[in-house]
């Protein structure tokens, strides 16, 4: 239980000094993502045209499940096929959801609204280590990642063929390694680093027999396995 | 076309109900420990995951490329200097450098 003992250090800060400390983490991962949405507008505006394309990043706002639905519609896969590769990788978000939920306050309509503010690097920036989640931080660090998201996208719809292929750039190496460098942080203690090598090693498994997104949505069963050791 | 966007359509509402549904069903109220405990975990988790995923595949396969060796290299470089900006100009420019090479 958190009580007013443990309460994090965080919770006891304004507001709206918890969002500018997001948006400032938040802001140089925003121009990586402007650089990939233009590879997905350029990816993406000959197979379903350039409305669709730029709705898609404007309505659903996730860059894995957008190249994966746009892989099977350009691959001549049925809605069905493209919607389920989609969902597939957007059900990590639950557990993501799962766990900041203790962490959001307020009425339903600003907590259904924190709740959209999870993307990936967000959502771990937002963390506090052991569990620890700051929602106000994490809308702050996904405020600037939206519109360019988007923007990225109608520049890759208009502009893409001037531009060449954003991964020359090594630009698709930026995400993971953010994401190795606060594994680093998190992975502290015993059971966190137990969870961590299980869930890289459910992932590992995975990778080449199930569809995309499952491996890791299924290595939150690492957090099960972890809990059982004393 | 309409593929496409019944595609959007469909994809949108899921991905908002995902979202969503933790904040709204099990938001600010406290939670058994027990799944307090687990919750912890799930971050250590899917990071361990997404690194996976994101350094060592490729469409479905296992695959061991540049973008691996640059984020190996941001591994190195985090090792020496807690420095997550640092890690990130050198797995980005690593992959490149082997991309050109």
């Amino acid at each position: 239980m958190h009580d007013a003992a443990a309460a994090p250090e965080f919770l006891s800060r304004e507001p709206r000094e918890r969002f500018r400390g997001g948006l400032a983490v938040g802001t140089p991962l925003a121009f990586a993502g402007f650089l990939l949405a233009i590879s997905f507008g350029i990816t993406a505006e000959p197979i379903m045209g350039p409305w669709a394309t730029i709705a898609f990043s404007a309505i659903v706002f996730a860059g894995a499940a957008q190249f994966a639905a746009t892989a099977v519609l350009a691959a001549s896969g049925s809605v069905v096929a493209a919607v389920v590769a989609g969902v597939l990788l957007n059900l990590r978000f639950l557990p993501m959801s799962v766990a900041i939920a203790p962490w959001v306050r307020g009425r339903l309509a600003w907590r259904a609204l924190q709740g959209q503010a999870i993307v990936d690097a967000s959502w771990a920036l937002a963390s506090h280590g052991g569990g620890r989640f700051d929602p106000i931080r994490m809308v702050g660090a996904t405020a600037p990642a939206y519109p360019t998201w988007v923007g990225g996208t109608v520049v890759g719809v208009l502009a893409g063929d001037l531009l060449g292929d954003p991964r020359t750039y090594g630009l698709d190496a930026i995400f993971p390694a953010f994401f190795l460098a606060l594994l680093m942080n998190e992975a502290g203690s015993g059971p966190s680093r137990l969870a961590a090598a299980a869930g890289a090693l459910i992932a590992l498994t995975l990778v080449p027999v199930a569809p995309p997104g499952v491996p890791i949505l299924a290595a939150s069963a690492a957090a099960l396995v972890a809990l059982r050791r004393p | 076309m309409t593929s496409a966007w019944i595609t959007i359509g469909v994809l949108a509402v899921a991905t908002l109900l995902i979202k969503t549904s933790g904040p709204v069903l099990l938001g600010g109220r406290p939670l058994p420990e027990r799944l307090t405990r687990m919750i912890s975990l799930l971050a250590p988790a899917l990071l361990a995951a997404l690194v996976i995923v994101e350094a060592l595949s490729h469409d479905g396969t296992i695959a061991v490329d540049e973008r691996t060796a640059g984020v190996a290299a941001a591994g190195v470089s985090l090792s020496v200097r807690r420095d997550v900006i640092l890690a990130v100009v050198v797995a980005a420019a690593t992959t490149a450098l082997l991309r050109a090479a």
